[in-house]
């Protein structure tokens, strides 16, 4: 774990003119999608673009006063992305559908819940007194769509909704977030434990195997979202992202094998024993015959929909409006990235998959240039977090692996990956103000300094009484 | 509307985007290069041990009183350091600049750094915490002539 550092600079006006410029294609996108309909310019347009553009300006003045050194590209990239997400899903709204005013609403309750984390946690190595309360937090958020009563049952098959009045919630999202926060603080505190004690066997040194016992705990719950909630996504998301801490905390590379090894293994037993699991490898491996393509459960339809449909977009799209990405199933939640690819081509699908390379890589920076290993795993991992399930979602999606029901952050339809993903974003600006910031030496209080006078005593300094 | 506009406006928005991504990486790039001239200054133990001449104070060293660091107690008794004008990372870790042989102290543990004509100690998240003249750290402190600092079974102090 090496550590960058850099001038501090706050740049908050290079922030304020990248915003402003990420807006515009939010806005400039949400009014193309009706430019030759009716619908141009309505109520809606203006209402939901001057909200939008409004809670990014808040947010951009909240980090001018309480984290004037975070890192100036998160914001802007962010907001670019959930603009444009937000106006694809207003596009694919059918006369009378309100989804896309519901993403808008959990868009601002998301922006001010990443407010106020800023707000009110000052400074992120807080968290790390409450990482076994995160754990325990986890294991609650992963059992309550399973609770009779709480739980919203099987929703297209997979048992990860709970209900909560008029809505359903996803928990397993916001579970992500907090169990980074565990694998953060246990990793920082026992790194040296896990590092130093192993055998060699060959090029690789492996753990004691008392030391892996989290490991075998992640594959554990991994496994067990698999059973229980028959969530392949985020099965793989739970694993993946304690295999990269560890591999991050310990540069050991026998993690990752032993990881993989687990994965493939566990992967290759679940396909045989479940059905779901073995029905999703069958339909991308034979998407494109005609048995599985009309399967009523687990076929192929959806995803050969959505190839056909990046197909007529080809090079530079149909254009925002002009396409017809509804025929697909989900197009505005699991496939709004064919609808994207659809309407926006090739060098605008490249565009956003740019933008979410962009924000990792300032994810991963926060964490080079931050100075306590706890905010340096933390950062890694919730960016890991993030990455690994834009991988996921748009490798399924264009058929490079198996597709899971993950949703792409910041994109998709849905009310807790958007809060869950901005809250990451709120952590990761936080880590990064740690990090650009200049290393605060302002006088103690009185009373409180260490003695400095105590250079003309003996070395065991004398407290004044 | 007509088609020409329609046509017009779609690539419009696809250039947009792209000069919303071309601003992003031109507003990175300048920091990065500012991490890396940073970064590229301090050499490590092993290399200073190596190559003596890198220990040298680089041209215009920050005027300080304290010139060497030295071990007063704790297995490296009686090593001295020179100080430049870079900081000095203190741990187990074999990047640290000073790589303590001590099994109560931390792969990175502290990180001793001038500011202005003083130098400055602040603890990295170590597991046994960093004691300067009996007070744990919980922030960046100066560290005066003389004073103790305790990592783990160690203890340093600067000297002239």
């Amino acid at each position: 774990m090496t550590q960058l550092s850099t001038i501090p600079k706050p740049r908050r006006n290079v922030e304020l003119l990248l915003l402003l410029l990420a807006l515009s294609v939010g806005i400039g996108a949400n009014m193309l999608v009706g430019v030759d309909k009716e619908k141009a310019f309505d109520s809606d347009f203006w209402f939901q673009s001057s909200l939008l553009a409004v809670a990014a300006l808040a947010f951009h003045v909240v980090l001018r006063i309480r984290a004037k050194y975070a890192d100036p590209v998160i914001l802007p990239l962010v907001v670019g992305l959930n603009g444009l997400g937000l106006a694809m899903i207003h596009r694919l709204d059918a006369p009378g559908d309100d989804t896309g005013n519901n993403q808008l609403r959990w868009t601002l309750i998301a922006m001010a819940v990443a407010i106020a984390v800023i707000w009110f946690l000052k400074d992120h190595r807080t968290l790390r007194r409450f990482i076994y309360i995160s754990l325990a937090v986890s294991a609650l958020l992963l059992i309550l769509p399973l609770v009779p009563g709480i739980s919203a049952g099987e929703i297209l098959g997979a048992r990860v909704w709970i209900r909560l009045g008029p809505m359903t919630f996803q928990p397993g999202e916001i579970a992500k977030i907090t169990l980074a926060i565990f694998f953060a603080g246990y990793l920082s505190s026992n790194r040296d434990l896990i590092l130093l004690a192993g055998r060699k066997i060959g090029p690789l040194q492996f753990p004691r195997f008392k030391d892996m016992g989290p490991m075998i705990t992640a594959w554990l719950v991994s496994i067990g979202v698999l059973i229980f909630q028959r969530d392949l996504g985020s099965s793989v998301l739970f694993f993946g992202l304690f295999i990269v801490m560890i591999y991050v905390a310990t540069s050991r590379i026998s993690w990752v094998v032993i990881g993989v090894a687990l994965i493939l293994g566990g992967g290759f037993v679940a396909s045989k024993v479940f059905s779901h699991v073995g029905l999703r490898i069958d339909g991308w491996l034979n998407a494109f015959t005609e048995e599985v393509y009309g399967r009523q459960f687990g076929g192929s339809y959806q995803i050969v929909e959505g190839l056909f449909g990046m197909a007529s977009g080809g090079l530079v799209g149909t254009g925002l409006g002009q396409g017809r990405p509804n025929l697909v199933p989900f197009a505005n939640s699991d496939m709004i990235i064919a609808s994207l690819g659809e309407e926006l081509g090739l060098i605008g699908l490249f565009a956003v998959v740019m933008m979410y390379l962009l924000l990792f890589t300032r994810g991963f920076r926060a964490a080079l240039g931050t100075r306590d290993a706890f905010g340096k795993l933390l950062a890694c991992g919730l960016s890991f977090a993030v990455a690994l399930q834009c991988f996921v979602v748009i490798g399924g999606v264009t058929r490079l692996i198996p597709l899971t029901g993950l949703t792409t952050p910041f994109l998709a339809a849905g009310g807790s990956s958007l809060l869950a993903n901005w809250i990451i974003v709120g952590l990761l600006l936080m880590i990064s103000h740690a990090a650009r910031g200049p290393v605060d030496t302002t006088p103690l209080p009185a009373g409180n300094e260490p003695a400095a006078e105590s250079s003309n005593k003996p070395t065991e300094a004398v407290k004044p009484l | 509307m007509s088609e020409l506009t329609i046509t017009a406006l779609r690539f419009g928005f696809l250039i947009l985007l792209w000069v919303l991504i071309f601003s992003i990486v031109s507003a990175m790039r300048r920091d990065l290069m500012v991490g890396r001239k940073a970064a590229a200054g301090t050499p490590t133990a092993r290399q200073v041990r190596k190559n003596p001449e890198l220990a040298e104070a680089p041209p215009q060293p920050v005027k300080q009183q304290a010139h060497q660091l030295v071990v007063t107690e704790g297995p490296l008794k009686g090593t001295t350091l020179p100080l430049a004008a870079s900081p000095i990372l203190l741990g187990r870790a074999q990047e640290a600049t000073l790589v303590l042989e001590d099994d109560y102290a931390s792969g990175r543990h502290a990180r001793l750094f001038p500011q202005g004509s003083r130098w400055f100690i602040e603890d990295l998240g170590s597991t046994n915490g960093t004691y300067l003249a009996d007070q744990q750290l919980t922030r960046a402190l100066p560290v005066e002539l003389g004073v103790p600092v305790r990592i783990g079974k160690t203890v340093i102090e600067l000297r002239p």
